[in-house]
């Protein structure tokens, strides 16, 4: 039996094509993924994304045992409401998710996890819970929906239908968020494009994904969230990176903490062990499509280096195909490689990502 | 959508239309293209290509998977719809006009053993359930 979100009858009443996403029964598209691409890029759309799981952390000192849970340092969290984007490691250093963490005062903090690796990752912070602040309590928010309104005139389309929300998100940076009522906005995203995510009651979900249809939000599926993320460069868990995999060559640096005194889980790991590859963009040269697993070859110097796109497919605002792919680090950025695309090799360009930002290709 | 009448079918997903000159015109399904979504790359064979029956011979990606398509039956391409190339999405929009490519048959008896449209929608009726 597929888990259901709060939005289920509402999809499938509005035409979803449902798929099997992780056990959980999701809208693919509801009829064209690339008209549900643009309208975001262009416009204003939604995602259910309420498979994707809120925990709150609440008690004393939170801070304190986020700071050793995670491998971004959560001191830089100041201001309430601020987020923070991090991994959780294992020891060994290993991605166990990727996650958004809300700070909302000094005894209650937010964690937004991933929908397929929520069961383990709260079975992880539990037991970390228990060893390192046994006072805290850790609670999964299932009751809770949160939907995604993306593209450059989401923001104001959520003002219109939340009554008094312009006032209190206006000046909201990204990475900020507040509270208006029953909803939690945050402006983060998971799309390259300007917009809120929303946390609300699961009851109250249905109502308001129809009031944003109504404001004209267009509906969007995971086939454009994937499309919309990838030109975004922004890693998927599961294929960008999993356990066996560090941050530091997953092109998730820049979310590791490795200068304060702070000591977290997976930090030695990190400190012992040499990056030998990286994250890197690929654009194709030739006609077709790159996809995830396909091998990529370059040959630099009289050696021959291997690599895999971990991500491809393609790119409807460049209208060619794109991807990331994890590579040696001797291969640099305006490289060419070729990419084994069934009996043939196509050329590709290593290109920095991300690939397309607030709607224009930066490539 | 309905199986139009007048054309054959394979079990994976081809039509075929018999035309006036001998030769037969092949593309791929409306379910096809349903179950791939939107299309965003069609790779042709050369004109001229001699064919074996059911050998793979195209390919027409979406935005979700790569599909291989099978020669319905044997010959030699005459033409193929090279406007494709530039607008795959024309699949999507008519999969029976949209078609990829002409042979010339070379056993024209092959075509008797492809499905006809009763047969196409009894195997779609199927893979339903």
């Amino acid at each position: 039996m597929l888990k259901m979100t709060p939005l289920n009858q509402t999809h499938r009443d509005m035409n979803a094509k449902m798929v099997d996403f992780g056990g959980w029964d999701m809208p693919l598209h509801y009829g064209s993924q690339l008209d549900e691409h643009h309208k975001v890029r262009q416009d204003a759309g939604m995602f259910d994304v309420s498979h994707m799981l809120p925990v709150d952390i609440k008690g004393n000192n939170v801070r304190d045992f986020l700071r050793q849970l995670v491998a971004n340092n959560v001191d830089k969290l100041t201001l309430p409401g601020k987020a923070l984007y991090s991994c959780m490691l294992t020891p060994q250093g290993g991605i166990i998710d990727d996650l958004i963490i809300y700070f909302l005062s000094e005894t209650w903090f937010r964690i937004v996890v991933n929908a397929g690796t929520a069961d383990k990752d709260v079975a992880w912070m539990l037991k970390q819970r228990d060893q390192l602040a046994p006072g805290l309590e850790i609670t999964p928010r299932r009751d809770l929906a949160m939907i995604a309104v993306q593209g450059p005139h989401a923001r104001a389309k959520v003002w219109q239908v939340i009554p008094g929300s312009q006032a209190a998100t206006e000046e909201l940076k990204l990475f900020q968020s507040t509270v208006v009522n029953q909803y939690f906005i945050a402006r983060t995203g998971y799309t390259g494009e300007d917009g809120f995510e929303i946390i609300l009651p699961a009851a109250d979900a249905p109502a308001f994904w129809k009031a944003l249809h109504a404001a004209g939000v267009a509906p969007a599926g995971l086939g454009a969230r994937d499309t919309l993320r990838l030109e975004a460069g922004m890693n998927l868990y599961g294929q960008d990176m999993d356990e066996t995999r560090n941050p530091l060559e997953s092109g998730l640096s820049w979310t590791v903490d490795l200068k304060s005194e702070r000591d977290f889980i997976g930090k030695q790991a990190l400190l012992d062990t040499p990056v030998t590859q990286q994250l890197a963009g690929l654009i194709l040269l030739d006609r077709g499509v790159l996809r995830s697993h396909q091998q990529v070859l370059a040959h630099l110097d009289g050696t021959e280096y291997q690599g895999e796109i971990t991500s491809g497919g393609f790119s409807p605002t460049i209208n060619q195909s794109i991807a990331l792919a994890r590579l040696p680090v001797q291969i640099s950025i305006g490289d060419e490689v070729d990419v084994v695309v069934r009996d043939k090799k196509l050329r590709a360009k290593v290109v920095k990502y991300p690939f397309v930002r607030n709607g224009k290709v930066l490539i | 959508m309905s199986i139009p009448t007048q054309l054959k079918y394979t079990k994976s997903h081809e039509w075929v239309k018999p035309e006036a000159d001998g030769t037969v015109t092949i593309g791929v399904t409306h379910h096809a293209q349903e179950l791939l979504g939107d299309m965003v790359f069609v790779e042709l064979p050369q004109v001229g290509r001699k064919l074996a029956q059911k050998e793979e011979c195209a390919v027409a990606e979406s935005v979700k998977a790569a599909a291989d398509v099978y020669s319905p039956i044997s010959g030699e391409v005459t033409a193929v719809n090279s406007g494709l190339e530039s607008e795959p999405e024309k699949i999507n929009q008519d999969a029976y006009s949209a078609w990829l490519f002409k042979l010339k048959p070379a056993n024209a008896a092959e075509l008797d053993g492809l499905l006809d449209a009763a047969a196409y929608a009894e195997l779609l009726e199927n893979e339903d359930h």
